[in-house]
């Protein structure tokens, strides 16, 4: 598992890889915000919390198409599906080299972003604490789009459409606390049901990714 | 560690390729699988090696004990060709990949990027992947396409390697490789019947 973990971050690492292109793609679309809106510090700062959510979750769809398409196309994943690892933990693993190597650096670069944004300093840790919460839950249900859609040509619209939807109750939450937090309203309830969806998503998704794979696969 | 396959009917996209069909193979021992194109072979390997479940029938025997070799190697270019031999080795919980190199030639590409191997080479990389799964039964699906006379006899020594240490082979290839092997030819089990109606077979 570890091997596995390991080979998929050095294939990021290299040339051709995508590490940081999410990140990059982050970064341009909250400059282009102030450009689009114009130079309102007091609506940029209250439209903040959204904004840095919205661009992680598009960050992360961005590199989702990568995640098991490449290994289907040069034959890995049949090989892996036979291999002594359970398919589940196949996936959960790819899952977890695609958040550290996306949602990871995504997390990071929010609270500087935010800058830019005229985010209220509250906010800050708020940004910070509910991309870290929420983050791998986009990673886990992004696998399972990704295991869904592979095999297609042309699968990664299909599979932004499938995947968007499944983003939105995370996207609720999160940018919710990081909305109250902003604005030092009270964030336990929504805080709660980030963690819970993360959890859930964690625990539950990786038996359905492996199974579609499965399918995929014959 | 013997393959049993009794009574089994195979299906691609639907369609029944193969029916009826039962060999057994016995440690030591190596099938070469033939017939036309499209009859199924690749589909009968990818069922045995556990890729595909039968539509009836029985594979006995190929759990967690096949190393599977598909037309495509799963090497990664960006990789060396030994790391990409490490990882498989890690995951298959091998000791080393020095006898793999050995077996295979590859020494002096060992540093090299696979993404600059040629075909043969790259394809004697993959091949070299199935030393160091350390499984017992090979399955392998024309393993000697690009490969040149010189490492078409590598890879028959490897396989004879293989069978004297007590591993067995299905091998399904349309050259002759020099192996003191049974030869199954499978055309005679072209299925008859036409159709299969099963529209959600995919999510049984």
């Amino acid at each position: 598992m570890i091997a596995l973990l390991m080979r998929d971050l050095r294939l990021a690492m290299r040339a051709g890889g995508g590490f940081g292109l999410g990140l990059a793609f982050f970064l341009i679309v909250t400059v282009m915000v102030p450009l689009s809106v114009g130079p309102q510090a007091a609506l940029l700062g209250s439209i903040a919390p959204g904004v840095l959510w919205l661009g992680a979750l598009l960050a992360c769809l961005l590199s989702l198409d990568r995640l098991l398409a490449l290994d289907w196309e040069d034959g890995s994943l049949d090989l892996l599906a036979t291999a002594p690892l359970p398919l589940e933990a196949t996936v959960s693993i790819k899952a977890l080299a695609h958040w550290i190597t996306t949602g990871l650096p995504l997390v990071l670069a929010a609270p500087v972003l935010g800058v830019l944004l005229n985010l209220p300093v509250p906010g800050f840790k708020w940004v910070l604490v509910s991309l870290l919460l929420g983050t791998p839950a986009l990673s886990v249900i992004g696998t399972f789009g990704a295991a869904l859609t592979v095999g297609l040509k042309r699968g990664g619209l299909l599979m932004s459409l499938l995947v968007m939807p499944l983003y939105m109750p995370t996207l609720i939450f999160g940018a919710e606390v990081a909305r109250r937090g902003a604005i030092s309203m009270e964030v336990q309830t929504p805080l709660l049901m980030l963690a819970g969806i993360s959890a859930a998503s964690i625990a539950l998704l990786p038996f359905a990714s492996a199974a579609v794979l499965r399918i995929n696969l014959r | 560690m013997s393959l049993t396959i009794s009574d089994l009917c195979i299906a691609r996209g639907g369609v029944a390729v193969l029916e009826g069909l039962s060999f057994s193979l016995e440690p030591g021992q190596a099938l070469i699988l033939r017939g036309p194109n499209g009859i199924g072979k690749t589909t009968l390997l990818r069922t045995i090696a556990g890729l595909q479940p039968p539509v009836s029938g029985v594979v006995e025997g190929g759990d967690e004990t096949i190393a599977y070799a598909g037309h495509s190697d799963g090497i990664k270019p960006t990789l060396t060709v030994a790391e990409n031999l490490t990882f498989w080795a890690k995951v298959f919980g091998a000791e080393g990949i020095d006898a793999a190199i050995a077996a295979f030639d590859l020494e002096i590409l060992r540093d090299r990027p696979a993404g600059e191997l040629s075909a043969g080479q790259k394809r004697r990389l993959g091949l070299s992947r199935m030393l160091v799964t350390g499984r017992p039964i090979w399955v392998l699906d024309e393993p000697t396409v690009s490969l040149d006379v010189k490492s078409v006899a590598m890879f028959a020594d490897a396989v004879r390697a293989h069978l004297g240490q007590g591993g067995s082979a299905l091998i399904a290839t349309h050259i002759d490789l020099g192996l003191d092997s049974e030869v199954l030819e499978v055309g005679p089990y072209k299925a008859k019947l036409p159709a299969i109606d099963d529209f959600d077979g995919g999510f049984l």
